[in-house]
């Protein structure tokens, strides 16, 4: 016998306690994990099956489509995949999206840098209301600025390019990185501002050369978010163009021809808007845990 | 953090950030206000109405259906989205390459585009050639999205919870991963259950991110578009024509001009209203933690 036997009532405790905790430790993996494990599989199949069968669609001849349900491809084609990568008029849309999109990244990142630094950093006269109004701005339904926007940007003669839609989206995009921004900055010490400003830094060189390397994962979520909200939006940036930076999401709508819907190249223009997501995803996937909390656990 | 200098120099570095989002909200809603008290016939021909449309506006009947179905509809969500999104915050694995795999997948749908999200759930459900609908038909059920509104209301509120979701589990994963292991030792010691291990330690650390997921979901759910849009259509009938459908089809389809702004403003104003609260809440909950901080 190598444990000695405990002689106050709070070791007895103790040890029954540590006892206890070994057991369940024991006795719980087996049941427990295989529980937990189903019922995530359950979701992930809840979260994938609606994107399968898009997939197994968009293989399908539309024929197959509309003749009998399979659950995968008879005869496999990709035909839509071919038609829609050849047509201009399918793959224009996609550089549209991804240039509007960039852009947007671009204005709403090097704007929102410096507002978030004098927002995490100092006060001034009137920064709380600012900030709430700028929130306020991240709520605004798109449906309200439709037809001031479409008169806004046909006046100054922006209808119909990327720019247009690259502003537009600034609407939502600039208080968001402002406000996630903020909460990275505000994790950084003071300190470090102080030092190097007693070493000779000047502001600006402070700013790019030892700031933003600090805060370099913030800045990937923010491009993040930024990319999301940007990319799923399609109400604004449909109704801000007509053919000349006309987004996926809109092309896709005009899939009807005389025969009906045509699915099979509907869903193929689907998955691959899809894929730019998943590339996205796959690069951030380490600091999106920290990401979504916005700096503020 | 109450050590903030005081300077307002940096208002300079507000400005540009400042100029742009005026650029793109301040002169888009003076044009909405502008058209909310006119009647404008042409270019040159309009009347000022005061506050005639808004008092039309909140008369009508349509709008104050499409009103309340907005809320409900959004309430609806958020009950079921928050706590299946905590449940699978916590069923989330934590290490190793089924964490990043998992992480993957549950992130996929709030990349989609809005109107794509609509497609893939009109593919999946319909009646001959999507797999939901098929199944549900197979199984003796008469499922038509577009002939019964309870059909269409739960397949909404299904692709709703498949699309947002993620989000809410996302951001208490988040607030999880932030939980020192100490504090689950500590609880192990106590034996407490798995019960009071989350009412006591994790939920304690969720709040904050739980405040932001609701916010983000209240909002987004109260401006949906081109989900049910591009799914029913806002049908059967108007049963599932949400407040900004009914908008776009006002200002964009009648082109009345006066009403849907009108419209607009009331609209911009519930949302403000909920905003507001909410960043009350948050500022509170703010200092309650540098209190106890302190």
């Amino acid at each position: 016998m190598t444990r000695s036997m405990p002689t106050t009532p709070d070791a007895v405790r103790k040890q029954a306690a540590a006892a206890d905790a070994r057991r369940r430790r024991e006795a719980r993996p087996v049941s427990r994990q295989w529980r937990r494990r189903g019922l995530m599989a359950a979701y992930i199949l809840f979260v994938l099956l609606p994107i399968y069968w898009l997939l197994n669609m968009s293989f399908q001849s539309n024929s197959e489509i509309l003749g009998a349900l399979t659950l995968w491809p008879q005869d496999f084609t990709l035909e839509h995949y071919t038609r829609i990568l050849t047509d201009s008029s399918w793959y224009m849309g996609y550089v549209n999206s991804i240039a509007y999109v960039v852009m947007n990244m671009l204005i709403s990142i090097s704007v929102a840098l410096p507002a978030a630094y004098a927002f995490s950093r100092y006060r001034f006269i009137g920064d709380k209301h600012l900030f709430f109004w700028l929130l306020t701005n991240l709520m605004a339904p798109p449906a309200v600025f439709l037809l001031p926007y479409f008169q806004l940007y046909y006046t100054v003669g922006l209808f119909d390019t990327h720019v247009a839609v690259a502003l537009a989206h600034c609407l939502f995009n600039i208080p968001l990185a402002v406000w996630i921004l903020e909460g990275f900055m505000s994790g950084v010490p003071k300190e470090i501002d102080e030092t190097a400003f007693i070493d000779g830094y000047s502001f600006p060189r402070f700013f790019v050369k030892i700031f933003i390397p600090m805060i370099s994962s913030g800045i990937g979520v923010t491009l993040f978010f930024l990319f999301m909200f940007s990319w799923v939006e399609l109400l604004l940036a449909s109704t801000l163009t007509s053919t000349g930076a006309q987004p996926i999401g809109s092309v896709m709508t005009q899939t009807k021809g005389a025969s009906g819907i045509d699915w099979g190249t509907l869903s193929a223009a689907g998955v691959l808007t899809i894929l730019p997501g998943i590339i996205v995803v796959y690069f951030v996937r380490n600091h999106i845990a920290k990401g979504f909390a916005l700096g503020r656990t | 953090m109450n050590d903030k200098l005081y300077n307002n120099r940096a208002w300079w570095l507000i400005l540009p950030m400042l100029l742009l989002v005026a650029f793109s909200a301040i002169i888009p809603l003076m044009t909405v206000v502008n058209y909310s008290v006119q009647d404008v016939f042409d270019a040159h021909t309009r009347f000022f109405t005061g506050t005639e449309w808004f008092r039309e506006t909140l008369n009508d009947p349509a709008l104050q259906a499409a009103l309340l179905r907005q809320f409900a509809f959004s309430l609806t969500v958020l009950a079921i989205e928050v706590p299946l999104g905590i449940s699978i915050a916590l069923l989330m694995p934590r290490k190793g390459w089924q964490a990043s795999a998992v992480l993957i997948l549950v992130t996929m749908p709030l990349l989609i585009p809005w109107n794509v999200v609509g497609s893939i759930w009109q593919i999946f459900t319909r009646g001959d050639i999507g797999l939901m609908g098929w199944g549900l038909r197979e199984l003796g059920y008469g499922y038509n999205i577009t002939r019964s509104a309870a059909d269409a209301w739960g397949t909404i509120i299904l692709m709703d919870v498949w699309h947002w979701t993620p989000l809410i589990a996302l951001l208490c994963y988040s607030g999880l991963r932030a939980i020192p292991d100490a504090y689950y030792q500590a609880a192990r010691i106590d034996r407490a259950s798995r019960w009071a291990v989350f009412r006591y330690i994790q939920l304690p650390k969720l709040t904050n991110v739980l405040v932001i997921g609701v916010l983000l979901r209240f909002m987004h759910s109260f401006m949906i578009y081109a989900e049910p849009f591009v799914l029913t259509g806002g049908g059967p009938g108007s049963s599932t024509t949400f407040l900004s459908q009914t908008l776009t089809t006002m200002a964009i389809g009648q082109q009345d001009l006066g009403p849907s702004a009108a419209f607009s403003i009331i609209y911009f104003l519930i949302i403000l209203l909920v905003c507001w609260i909410f960043y009350t809440a948050i500022m509170n909950l703010q200092k309650d933690k540098q209190n106890k901080g302190a």
